[in-house]
């Protein structure tokens, strides 16, 4: 992740590297997951996957976006055509993001219990 | 004074709403729009007095697709378009997307190129594009002094209240572009004690209107902003991003898209999304373009000129 947010985030960024430690000894990885970024939209715009999962977002259009969590959990830099992002879910919750360029996308990851 | 502004027939000035092939010079008077003979202005005959500042927006540095495939050479075309006025503006007003992807190269090349500008001053704001890096500090890194790293700042010249406001750093997901409230109460504070007769411009990067929500093409909470600015007796609001001309009036308020230097957009709603619109590479150029403001003292007015870079 970028910089500011480590500074910003200390206490944030140790739980969540404390939390992925012990989920790494407790449940094997789930399998990726990627998001594609098409059409000036998120696809698909709401997903569920397990604890644990590492989400990847694609950018296929030509226009850049940006992968950026509402509370601050996590932000791309801009993506251009082609470029990637990725984020591991390590706690159950309802995550909402956006593109900081593009207002209208919007998506939600749902992190489930780690089966 | 504000009293002093001149009574112009407002359907008479409606009526002349349209932009001719030559571009058509836009008086502001009182928020009402009347238009004059842009080849008198551009020799210095139609306007009295020197262009205020002329208004860049959206010169995308980095992009380099099919839209057009050298965004630099149409900023220098821009730049030579305002280097060879007659006289010269007192600044240049960048209303954002500077670069395309916040990269650190992009804003040196397009550092560079503004820096052919003979205006002495340069004033921006950022556009989501600028601030698209993951860190948000490439633009603060080199235009933050002006606004203490905040992005929204004014400045008065020639007894004209200029205010730059960010709304591209704030929005929700789903929403519009956002002012915030930290920004609007320093725009309150701002704007006390002013006296209404002060000609006002606000600049920001995204429509402080709403143009077409679907696409986020406005600010969400432009209405308080709006409701500060509305006893001022002439206020000229001045938007990018959509990289095409639209205007309206209300009131005392006239609002007033730029054209962009880099590639043009499509018609609100006009297919997916707002991205690159990809035009015939002989009409490139007259969809391009940059917008002109002179400042008129008697009577006082703003007269808004649009000219493409054909």
């Amino acid at each position: 992740m970028n910089a500011r947010s480590r500074r910003l985030l200390p206490l944030r960024w140790l739980a969540a590297a404390l939390w992925g430690a012990a989920a790494a000894t407790a449940a094997p990885a789930a399998a990726p997951y990627t998001i594609k970024l098409e059409h000036f939209m998120f696809g698909p715009s709401t997903v569920r996957v397990p604890a644990g999962t590492l989400v990847r977002w694609q950018n296929l259009d030509g226009e850049p976006h940006t992968v950026v969590s509402v509370d601050g959990l996590f932000r791309s830099g801009a993506l251009d055509q082609g470029d990637g992002f990725a984020f591991r879910f390590e706690r159950p919750g309802t995550y909402r993001y956006g593109c900081s360029i593009h207002p209208q996308m919007v998506g939600t990851i749902v992190v489930t219990a780690a089966p | 004074m504000a009293d002093q502004v001149p009574a112009i027939g407002r359907r008479e000035a409606l009526r002349c709403l349209a932009y001719g092939g030559a571009g058509t010079l836009f008086v502001l008077a009182g928020g009402v729009l009347t238009p004059l003979d842009l080849a008198g202005a551009a020799d210095g005959g139609g306007v009295a007095g020197r262009p205020l500042f002329v208004q860049l927006s959206d010169t995308h540095i980095g992009f380099a697709r099919d839209a057009n495939p050298d965004v630099g050479a149409t900023l220098e075309a821009a730049v030579e378009r305002i280097n060879a006025l007659a006289a010269q503006p007192a600044f240049v007003l960048h209303t954002g997307d500077i670069t395309h992807l916040s990269r650190a190269a992009e804003f040196d090349t397009a550092a560079e190129l503004l820096g052919g500008l003979r205006a002495a001053e340069l004033h921006t704001v950022p556009g989501e594009h600028d601030v698209a890096d993951a860190a948000v500090s490439e633009y603060f890194a080199r235009f933050g002094r002006a606004s203490g790293h905040r992005g929204y700042y004014s400045f008065d010249h020639a007894g004209v209240h200029f205010v730059g406001l960010v709304n591209v750093l704030a929005f929700k997901p789903g929403g519009l572009g956002a002012l915030g409230p930290a920004q609007l109460a320093w725009l309150e504070d701002d704007l006390r004690g002013r006296t209404s007769s002060t000609p006002v411009v606000v600049f920001a990067h995204m429509p402080l209107w709403t143009i077409y929500e679907p696409w986020g093409w406005g600010t969400g909470d432009a209405g308080p902003a709006l409701a500060l600015l509305r006893r001022f007796g002439s206020v000229t609001v001045l938007n990018g991003h959509i990289h095409q001309i639209v205007q309206k009036v209300e009131g005392h308020i006239t609002f007033h898209t730029a054209r962009s230097t880099a590639y043009p957009q499509p018609a609100a709603g006009a297919g997916s999304g707002p991205g690159p619109l990809v035009v015939p590479p002989a009409a490139l150029r007259a969809a391009l373009g940059v917008t002109s403001v002179t400042l008129r003292r008697h009577p006082l007015a703003l007269a808004l000129s649009d000219a493409t870079l054909a």
